[in-house]
């Protein structure tokens, strides 16, 4: 492993009861690094996320987040699971993007963006609107900011939820499935400001997506998932245009057909 | 017997009294069920399951005994181990412990009901547990709530004429002892109707426009 790295997942492995949903998984992101993954349903790429937001706890392995364990801490030279306050500090650094948005139905657009940045990162109210009102023009809602969530369609609320995510200036973000819950015609306005994104910041992306096309321009690396395994990875040219597994052919052969 | 109007009149400042009484008992009954509900139903969602157990199963004994006897316990057997409540004291306790017993219920479903994505959003956007609660989870598990807590407040007041039992002069015994003193039961006692039903009818049509105003909205 080297020590510019961002992401490391070592011997991961995660089960509910006796299904196992990741096994002895090994990967690492670089910092910056766009990654798109890519499976059949079931193969554990959301499993990836949650673990990385903390949403799911490890079964047993090692993930490492800026050098800095995630799940485990450093007690008396031995490595023990993690306190709840480990868990809050090295998560600070990562954002979530969710299939179904998850904004906060009782607050308008404006306050979903400025109230995470209140409670969590302790910023000045002024600060956190203008924050706010900035990253909301940006993902194009400059006009909605007294609306509340129930008033916008999937894809306004998608782009509220990147704001809001954004607000807290990750260095990770994650998304999963960020256009699965939407209407077709509004995934492209989804898209473009996730392709804004990966062009114009540093932060380090993981992506997990079905939509093929948007993975092989958005990502540096495509990692194809199924069983819990990781079958394959490589550049989206390749994977996309050669890949070496028979189960990624088949896989990909679904979207082309 | 025969309605008198003038012995009606007469006796209004005396059953007033007992209104106050009866109104008092209400509000602090209510507020202690509305937040005693509350902690009971969070202590039970955040407590380890054997104390969740333990609130489940204590909150389930005083369900299911009548309020009236709890009651009687509060006012009659607790200054034999040294605490005396005053009557109205007693009464307010009694009501509100015993509801609070369903309002944690109205709370247990309403907090159950915010979706779970609303936790994880919370937990991504790296939130302590206590903003969790206060800023996300409550917020929208209460409005839809209101409308179940409106009616375990009408109940509430229902039951105030149990207090009579412990001594407390509301309403009820007002009226009573009205009656006992002139034996004139009609006019006292058709009043107390009276007044129960001006209050519940406006209350039930609150409650309905309540459900209304606060069904669930996404």
């Amino acid at each position: 492993m080297n020590d510019n790295t961002m992401i490391s997942f070592e011997n991961a492995s995660k089960s509910y009861g006796a299904l196992q949903v990741l096994r002895n998984l090994n990967f690492h992101v670089d910092p910056g690094e766009k990654i798109s993954l890519i499976g059949p349903s079931g193969s554990g790429k959301t499993t990836i996320l949650r673990i990385l937001m903390t949403l799911e706890s490890l079964t047993s392995g090692y993930v490492l987040v800026d050098g800095q364990q995630l799940w485990h801490e450093e007690k008396q030279g031995q490595l023990v699971p993690a306190s709840e306050k480990h868990l809050q500090n090295v998560r600070a650094d990562i954002g979530m993007v969710f299939q179904h948005f998850n904004l906060f139905p009782h607050l308008s657009v404006l306050k979903n963006v400025t109230e995470p940045q209140r409670i969590s990162r302790g910023v000045a109210a002024p600060e956190a609107k203008e924050a706010a009102v900035e990253l909301l023009e940006m993902v194009g809602l400059g006009d909605k900011l007294d609306h509340y969530p129930g008033q916008l369609s999937g894809g306004q609320k998608q782009r509220v939820a990147i704001a809001r995510a954004l607000a807290l200036k990750p260095r990770i973000m994650l998304f999963d499935e960020p256009t699965s819950a939407l209407d077709p015609e509004l995934v492209s306005e989804v898209l473009n400001v996730m392709r804004k994104l990966a062009h114009e910041t540093d932060m380090t992306m993981l992506l997990v997506t079905h939509e093929m096309s948007f993975a092989r321009e958005f990502s540096d690396r495509v990692i194809f998932f199924d069983k819990g395994v990781i079958v394959e990875q490589g550049a989206p040219e390749q994977i996309f245009q050669n890949p070496c597994e028979e189960r990624t052919r088949n896989f990909l052969h679904k979207f082309i057909a | 017997m025969q309605w008198d109007t003038e012995f009606a009149i007469s006796i209004l400042p005396r059953l007033m009294e007992g209104v106050i009484v009866t109104i008092q008992a209400t509000l602090l009954g209510a507020v202690l069920a509305f937040t005693l509900g509350l902690l009971l139903a969070v202590g039970r969602l955040v407590s380890g399951p054997v104390p969740s157990k333990c609130l489940y199963w204590g909150g389930e004994f005083i369900r299911r005994t009548p309020l009236l006897v709890q009651l009687y316990f509060l006012f009659y057997l607790l200054p034999e181990i040294g605490i005396v409540l005053s009557p109205l004291v007693a009464g307010v306790i009694g009501i509100g412990l015993h509801y609070s017993t369903y309002t944690a219920e109205v709370y247990r479903a309403g907090i159950e009901n915010v979706d779970r994505g609303q936790w994880e959003a919370a937990r991504a956007l790296n939130y302590p547990p206590a903003q969790t609660w206060t800023k996300v989870i409550i917020p929208q598990a209460v409005p839809p709530m209101i409308p179940a807590l409106a009616n375990y407040l009408i109940t509430m007041f229902k039951e105030t004429p149990l207090l009579s039992a412990i001594t407390v002069i509301e309403l009820m015994n007002s009226a009573r002892i009205v009656a006992n003193q002139t034996y004139r039961y009609i006019e006292p006692i058709t009043m107390v109707g009276l007044f129960f039903l001006a209050v519940s009818i406006p209350s039930v049509l609150l409650s309905l426009w309540l459900e209304n105003r606060f069904a669930r909205q996404d």
